[in-house]
């Protein structure tokens, strides 16, 4: 493997894994401050794409397109992910309040479910509203190609990893650096207890809903620049790969998930790679589909040797950094 | 009597409905059409009926023979559905007489009526099922367009002879069957033509994947002189991206997949310049292609899509084979054994999709279009393509 070509994946890997990492990020919180598994965020995702491209075509439409543009699309895209993160924020407050609120107190099979009916209520609500079909998202920014000494980089390549770093560092300032992140982090020490010196318990949690389905719009909208066909199901398996990295961090843990959501993008591009190298060496026939099955054995070979995850402590589930 | 002549009146008229039959075997041709008038998709049906009718306008009688007859065509709703399917092609073979069908259009009916019209041993050809057991044992039954593994020897000659290519990369969904068996057909076609490791990438996915970037990466570094991708619609607007990230700048070539659904307005700017084989293409057409295309939109006010084209030449080989058998005897079931030995003689009629021989099977060997897709967005005519 050249250096260009291994170059070449890890820049694939990042940008695959920012994804991850953004999405893993609003299980983990959850996780912590509620230790309930919200399987309603791949399809938290899936709407914030959507409401991302409802948004922007809305934008597209009052400044204009093309040289008659108002604003330039840069400027577009940055309105549209404040409005888009604003706008699903409501959607987990809603998600909260529906569906986890009044199931506080049952037994957490039912809240586990919860999740996943709630995320089968979005997928069809979508069909329902919009037919189904595929639905393409617009190129707010004009997509450069730059060959660096036989890498090839987009601008929206590292746009997409600069801004999915930014959000999770301006989420470790606002956990740690605020009252309200204090409060967080207590509840996620106890939510029992912490209650009881007066931190409103429903505040924090609708908070917490907020905020990953913020990110997780924010994630929606990157992926739409990335992938431009929308459809209701993206949301589904991405999702499940997303919890995947959030358990992989060590459950609660923030710097855990990001961490984990770029390893698990690494694993999955270099397994490709890794398989054509196999095939060479020993004269094997295996397909690059097999990425998914070799990548997840290798989560599950970690797994196996740190069983809480790579940041995660036995029998603790508290918001660490 | 009053009585009386109100009775004969009645006889008259009786006779008049009875007659048809009657008189049909002497100077009338019969053709059945059992498409879908009605039902979840009526555009099919109407393209068909469009077609034929502008046939019959062209082309009222038919000599046979030495002796004119008369075209008579018959429309029967199948409602787009098997047993509709099924029972349209038994009252047309049984009550109207047909002499040959045309039709149905979708595999879905096309299958189960095929096994009618050959237990009533009546030609028939369906001009738009890809499915194979259409035609399968069933040596009345002809198909009017080429099955699936057909492009992928289509493409390969394609990319050999006009782009050049002397290695291939292949990226195909394994875990879908129409994909799978083109991106091996063509795997095959192209190994056949270079030598074998001539298709130097062999990339596959499954279902529902959309990052194609470490897949791309291989075929970058694999050095291929094109890429062929025989995915959908959905998909292609993806993998075009992948490759222009990771910069893949050789050609692209697809498969009819592409040309389903709103490709371009899920890709946009992506997918100009690149190929696809499909059946049929109307922009950029020439020839006797361009004129069917001309009046059929003159006559009906929009560019006819593939269900008519392949109807028009159905109907057209149909009518070759009628004219073959030489004469007609006038017992309808010595004539339609007649019509389908001479249907299956029939070589290299040259029908506007193209030329067309059928193999034994009754499926036609025929040329498949390339299409490329122009500045504009449109899908142009680009050239034809013989396996």
């Amino acid at each position: 493997m050249s250096l260009n070509f291994f170059m070449q994946n890890l820049i694939n890997a990042l940008q695959w894994g920012s994804f991850y990492a953004l999405i893993a990020l609003g299980y983990s919180m959850v996780y912590s401050i509620l230790m309930l598994f919200n399987f309603a965020h791949g399809d938290i995702f899936m709407v914030g794409a959507y409401i991302g491209l409802g948004v922007s075509l809305l934008l597209l439409k009052i400044v204009g397109t093309g040289a008659a543009a108002l604003v330039p699309g840069w400027l577009v895209l940055v309105v549209t992910i404040l409005i888009s993160m604003f706008l699903t924020a409501f959607v987990g407050i809603i998600v909260e309040r529906v569906g986890y609120r009044p199931l506080r107190d049952a037994p957490r099979a039912s809240a586990a479910i919860t999740g996943l009916m709630i995320g089968i209520i979005l997928e069809t609500a979508n069909i329902l509203f919009l037919g189904g079909q595929r639905l393409a998202f617009p190129q707010l920014i004009q997509s450069h190609t730059y060959n660096i000494g036989g890498v090839f980089i987009t601008n929206k390549k590292i746009m997409i990893v600069i801004v999915s770093i930014g959000l999770m560092i301006a989420l470790h300032q606002f956990v740690t650096r605020t009252r309200w992140g204090m409060a967080m982090r207590a509840m996620a020490y106890d939510f029992v207890v912490v209650p009881l010196v007066g931190v409103p318990l429903n505040t924090i949690a609708v908070m917490t809903f907020a905020i990953g389905s913020a990110l997780a719009a924010a994630a929606g909208i990157l992926f739409g620049l990335a992938y431009p066909v929308l459809d209701p199901y993206m949301g589904v398996s991405f999702g499940w790969k997303a919890f995947v990295a959030a358990i992989l961090g060590g459950r609660g843990s923030i710097m855990g998930a990001c961490l984990a959501g770029f390893m698990l993008g690494f694993i999955e591009i270099m397994t490709v790679p890794g398989i054509q190298i196999l095939n060479r060496l020993f004269a094997l026939n295996i397909g690059s589909n097999l990425r998914d099955l070799i990548a997840y054995s290798i989560v599950l070979a970690i797994l196996v040797f740190r069983p809480h995850g790579l940041f995660g402590e036995p029998y603790s589930a508290k918001l660490r950094l | 009597m009053r009585k009386g002549r109100l009775l004969i009146a009645v006889l008259l008229c009786a006779g008049l409905v009875i007659s048809p039959s009657v008189w049909a075997a002497s100077d009338v041709i019969n053709i059945g059409f059992p498409i879908p008038l009605t039902g979840d998709n009526p555009d099919v049906g109407a393209s068909s009926k469009n077609a034929a009718e502008m046939y019959l306008k062209k082309f009222p009688t038919v000599d046979v023979g030495g002796k004119t007859y008369k075209l008579n065509f018959i429309y029967e709703d199948n409602e787009f559905k098997a047993e509709s399917a099924v029972k349209a092609l038994t009252k047309l073979i049984t009550e109207e007489e047909v002499l040959a069908i045309i039709g149905p259009q979708a595999s879905a009916q096309a299958v189960p009526a095929g096994e009618i019209a050959n237990n009533n041993a009546t030609p028939m050809i369906s001009p738009w099922s890809t499915n194979p057991n259409t035609t399968l044992n069933r040596p009345y039954v002809f198909r009017g367009c080429f099955l699936d593994p057909f492009q992928g020897p289509v493409a390969a000659n394609f990319v050999t002879e006009e782009l050049g290519a002397k290695k291939a990369a292949v990226l195909y969904d394994i875990a879908s069957d129409y994909p799978k068996g083109l991106a091996e057909f063509f795997k095959q076609a192209f190994e056949k033509i270079h030598g074998p490791g001539s298709v130097v990438a062999f990339e596959s996915f499954t279902t529902g994947d959309k990052d194609f970037s470490a897949q791309m990466a291989n075929i970058v570094a694999s050095g291929a002189d094109v890429l062929f991708t025989p995915q959908y619609y959905s998909e292609v607007p993806l993998i075009v991206r992948a490759a222009k990230e990771n910069g893949f700048t050789k050609p692209i070539m697809g498969s009819d997949s592409w040309g389903s659904g709103d490709l371009m307005g899920l890709c946009g700017d992506d997918c100009k310049g690149f190929y696809f084989s499909t059946h049929y293409a109307a922009a950029g057409a020439k020839g006797a292609t361009k004129e069917f295309i001309d009046e059929y939109t003159a006559a009906y006010g929009k560019t006819p899509d593939d269900v008519a084209a392949l109807t028009w030449d159905s109907l057209g080989i149909m009518i070759q084979a009628i004219q073959n058998t030489g004469g007609l005897s006038g017992n309808i079931k010595a004539d339609r054994t007649k019509v389908k030995d001479a249907l299956a003689a029939i070589k290299d009629y040259p029908g506007i999709t193209g030329k067309m021989t059928f193999t034994p099977e009754g499926d036609p060997i025929k040329c498949a279009v390339v299409v490329k897709i122009n500045e504009e967005g449109k899908f142009a005519f680009h050239e034809s393509v013989c396996p």
